[in-house]
This record gives C-alpha cells, structure tokens and sequence, in this order.
C-alpha cells in the first residue's frame, strides 16, 4: 500500500474531516479538523486495509504565526501494511485544546501529558493530564517559542538551605 | 520509607511527607496498605526513575512512575543550535548505545536535505550501530540478572562491553560519548586496526555468551524470579505502543531494519527474534538472541566493507575535514559557513526511525529554512516502553519490581531527553 492508496482510502470515508495533504520525501501528513481527529483515528485503526495500531508518538509545535499558532502531529505505524502516517491539527492560540486520542490509542497517553507540559495544549477528555517532566507548580510551558532558553528567573522554586 | 494505618496520626504525617504536588495517591484508611515510595536514587530503577508503589501486604495493587529527574530540555537546545551542534548531544540520550544514536539523528538530517552516505559510510554505520546494540544488550542482561541476584553474569557482559568499547577508543576517539556520525559521512574512516580488534572481539564472543547462557538457564533462582514475571499480553503491547525487544517477546515480529530499512540492512541474512511468552525470561533471551544475530550481521558487513570515500561529495552540506580547512581556501569558506550559518536544508518535515536497542528511536524534524532546525522532537523508545510499567506491575509481587524494570531496560538519560 503507497501513499496515494492511503489517501484515496481516507478520502472515500472521512472527505469532510481532510483538509489538506502533504508529502514530503515520501512522509504522508494529512491535516485533519480538529473536532475530527477521534473520528479519523478510529477509522484508521479500525480499517481492515489500513490498520494503523501503533501509536509511535504525538507532539506540538509552536509555529509562532497570527492564526492556528499551535500544531499536534500524531506518528502512527501500521504493523499490517509497514508504513508511517502522520495526522496533524492545527489549534488557534486562545484555545488550544484538541478532543484526546487515548481512548483510540491507550500508547497515546505520555505523549500527550508531555505535550500539555511543553506547550500547553489541552487534551480534552485526558485521564490524567498531569505534567510529565516539569514540576506541577511550573506556571510556564518550556518549548513555546516565547519562553527563554535560559529560562525564566524565579520560576522554579529552588530548595532552601 | 512506608506508612501504615496502625497510627493515624503518625501514618498520615508520613504519607503527606510521601505525597507531593506532583503525585496524588488515593489512600483508604480501611485498606491494610501501604505506599513505598522508590528512586529516584535506586541502584536498581537504571537511573533515576522514580516510583510509587501501592502495595497490600507483597502485592502490588498500583503503580505511579515519575519522570523528569534528568530532563535536560534537549529539544530546546535543538532549537536554538545548528543541525551540527545536535550531533554530541544524541550521545546523551540513551548513553549505553551513543553510536547508534548518532547514527538515527543523521539519518534524519538526510532524509531532509534528501542526501545520501556513500556505501562505505552506509556500512561502517552499519557496523557501529550494531556493536552499540551487543554493547546495550549487554548491559541490560547483566544488570537484569544483577536486579535479580546474579552478580556474577553483570561481571562477564561488563567484560566483553569494554572490548567493544576500546573499539570504539580506536574508531572516534572516546569510548562513551562518541558523536562518530556526520551528516553526509561519518567523523574519520574505519581503520584495518579497528577491523582486527572486531574480528578478535567476534572470535571470543559466541563463547563468552555461552558462557552467560550456562550459568542462567539452568539457574533455579534466576528462572523462578522471571518466568511468568511481568507479563503483558501481545494485545496490550501493541495499544500501549511499546517497541523494540518488549514487542518481539511478545510475538510481534516488528523490526525496523527489516520492516522499513534504512542504511544498507536490506544486504545481510539475518533473522528477527521473537518468543511467545512476553514475560521478563522471555525479554532476556529475546536479547541474548538478538546478539547472536548482531554478531552475525557484523562479520557478514566485515566481509563486505567496500572501498572508497567516507563523505559524501556535499561541500555545502557536509563539513570538510579539518586538516583542509587549514590550507585550502574553498574548504576553509565552507567550514566557517557550515559552522556559523548552518546547512541550508528545504522547508519541510521529516520522521525517520531506526531500531535501537531498546526500541524505535526516531527524530521528527521540522524545517523552516534556515540553519536552525524549527522543531525537533525525539522520539525515545524508554519513555514509551515505561508507560506500560503500571500495567506489568500490577498484581505482581514486590521483588519482582526489579526484575520487570530490568527486562525493561529503561536508560533515563533517552526517557528524560
């Protein structure tokens, strides 16, 4: 199964939820709507042909642009057909929230609490949405493109002597 | 450190002192149990992995891993370096195998500028990566069986690590934080000393690993603390997307180098390893196996090591060597361009995965153009293989905590990043 099959199939079954395609060096992203992407990542993993079970991983990234400022990327790997998918949303900057896919993939878990830790997006319906590398009382979300590498002073309470 | 409902007041003093911000542990007075709390500084948590443990009486009823002891805010510093500057970093990530890192991290890097290693290079890698996958496995069968009581075998595996390390020494120079790979090439070309040392070290290899597989398999103790000890069904393996050996002791024959090959794997014989049990004995094996087949994949790629150049000829992506840049004009202009302004790589994104040792080890790059990559996300094989440690702890004794962890082989330095 190539590219051009795949998208055919996603496609024929969920038109409305696809907003665009793209390929890069033989990687398929496909964008989806955001208040889509439990439906989509159910039919892929549903679909006999398709079959993406492997959740590898989910990330943000802070595009630092007016409008849609933050993307969630899902790496999903079918262990039927061999191949790589990413599904990407796109969330604008007051509300950066995206329904969660751990009811689809369970795996998905960390990787969202991590996204929520580096860059604040919200997974709605998230069993335990807690930080996973910075402390709870961190008010800052570290991989923003807005917050310092060298860190903001005082934000992290440091024990006293 | 426990607290027990015998005192109430002395027991709830105890477990707020337990309990922080971070970890909320639901506790019924009614219950006869008990949280314990393990790590972060635990010889046998491989680092500093830290747990919370609820227990009635030996059983383990629950399970609360934190993470971010060793978080270094490597895809931070990515961001704010070249694609170069990356390179000594992916040595810090899962430490026990730094030449298969740098080995991942430049695939990335050219799988997005769309260049490509001459096959000298191709195999040499090869060969690095697979002497830091006997050199991972290793550690993670003697320090699984030092978890559960064998101290002699961590002994012997440290033992024939070192040879593969003193390679190492010869290959790049240093024996842990190698940075060998260069995007386009590697740092300094495959030596026929290097070549002697391997074939000496594969020579004494197949026995040694026997030696290891003699005292442990027949070995009453170290069985009955692993068979059957931190099972996860096949199922439950694949929805909480773990990887690597953890999914081939499962039955899932899933190998990237055989799968979706990368480098030049598509030219040697060799098989995937899988058992059927998904159980800590079977994790153990299923590495002891995947040595034998590395060793294998070794000597097929010494026989076949071609000639030729180790860089690809990329003035503009690939640095020149330094020697050059000292007397030639052109080399030293790009030197100084490629180290203050970066390559140039397309606007884009790319995955790309190779198989660790401990799993699916990919980088995700997101480029806008300039020198500086825009986004990269590492994706580290322990932080998803730990997340099914709740599920494997669950029901299980207290003891076989340390086994489990062991034939998880969680390195914190990849879990962390």
């Amino acid at each position: 199964m190539n590219n051009a099959e795949i998208v055919e199939i996603l496609k024929r079954h969920v038109p409305a939820s696809i907003l665009a395609v793209e390929e890069f060096r033989g990687d398929l992203t496909v964008v989806v709507r955001r208040d889509d992407i439990v439906r989509v990542a159910e039919f892929i993993k549903t679909d006999s042909s398709l079959a993406f079970d492997l959740v590898i991983d989910v990330l943000g990234v802070d595009m630092y642009r007016p409008e849609e400022r933050f993307e969630v990327i899902y790496i999903i790997y079918s262990l039927v057909n061999k191949r790589f998918l990413r599904l990407k949303v796109r969330l604008p900057e007051d509300t950066p929230t995206v329904p969660t896919v751990t009811g689809v993939w369970p795996g998905a878990n960390w990787h969202e609490r991590e996204t929520w830790d580096m860059f604040g997006i919200k997974f709605a319906g998230h069993p335990d949405l807690r930080r996973l590398y910075m402390p709870e009382e961190f008010e800052h979300h570290p991989l923003r493109k807005d917050f310092p590498l060298m860190g903001i002073p005082d934000s992290l309470p440091l024990p006293r002597r | 450190m426990a607290a027990r409902n015998v005192d109430d007041t002395r027991s709830s003093a105890m477990l707020k002192a337990l309990e922080d911000q971070d970890t909320t542990v639901a506790f019924d007075p009614l219950e006869n149990t008990m949280i314990l709390n393990m790590g972060p500084q635990h010889p046998a948590t491989h680092g500093v992995l830290r747990l919370l443990v609820k227990l009635d009486g030996e059983t383990v009823l629950a399970s609360v891993p934190e993470l971010g002891y060793l978080h270094r805010g490597y895809e931070k510093i990515a961001e704010n370096g070249t694609y170069h500057e990356f390179i000594p970093h992916t040595d810090r990530l899962d430490y026990l195998s730094p030449l298969s890192n740098n080995v991942a991290y430049v695939l990335a890097v050219e799988k997005l500028l769309g260049i490509e290693a001459p096959s000298r290079a191709q195999y040499i890698r090869v060969l690095v990566s697979e002497m830091a996958r006997i050199a991972s496995h290793l550690v993670a069968v003697g320090s699984m069986a030092m978890d559960v009581g064998a101290l002699t075998v961590l002994l012997w595996t440290f033992r024939e690590r070192e040879k593969l390390l003193d390679v190492y020494d010869v290959l790049c120079g240093a024996r842990f934080t190698t940075s060998y790979a260069r995007i386009g090439g590697l740092q300094q070309d495959w030596t026929p000393q290097c070549t002697a040392m391997l074939t000496q070290f594969l020579g004494e290899f197949g026995k040694d690993v026997a030696e290891v597989e003699q005292l442990l398999q027949n070995n009453k103790i170290f069985i009955d603390r692993c068979e059957g000890v931190g099972y996860l069904s096949a199922e439950d393996c694949v929805r909480m997307g773990l990887t690597g050996p953890l999914l081939r002791a499962a039955g899932i024959p899933r190998d990237l180098r055989r799968d979706v090959p990368y480098l030049v794997y598509g030219d040697f014989a060799f098989d995937v390893i899988t058992a059927k049990e998904s159980d800590a004995l079977a994790r153990f094996y299923v590495r002891l196996a995947e040595m034998k087949e590395s060793a294998s994949i070794l000597r097929q790629a010494l026989a076949k090591l071609p000639t030729g150049p180790y860089n690809a000829m990329e003035p503009k992506r690939v640095l020149p060597k330094k020697e050059r840049t000292y007397t030639k004009m052109e080399e030293l202009i790009h030197d100084f361009m490629l180290i203050n302004m970066g390559i140039d790589p397309p606007i884009g994104e790319v995955y790309q995965a190779v198989e660790s040792s401990k799993g699916e080890l990919g980088f995700y790059i997101m480029s806008d153009g300039t020198g500086h990559p825009w986004r990269m996300k590492i994706r580290s094989p322990s932080m998803t293989n730990l997340q099914a440690l709740p599920l494997m702890l669950k029901g299980g004794m207290i003891s076989d905590i340390v086994a489990i962890i062991g034939s998880l082989d969680p390195v914190m330095g990849e879990a962390d990043k």
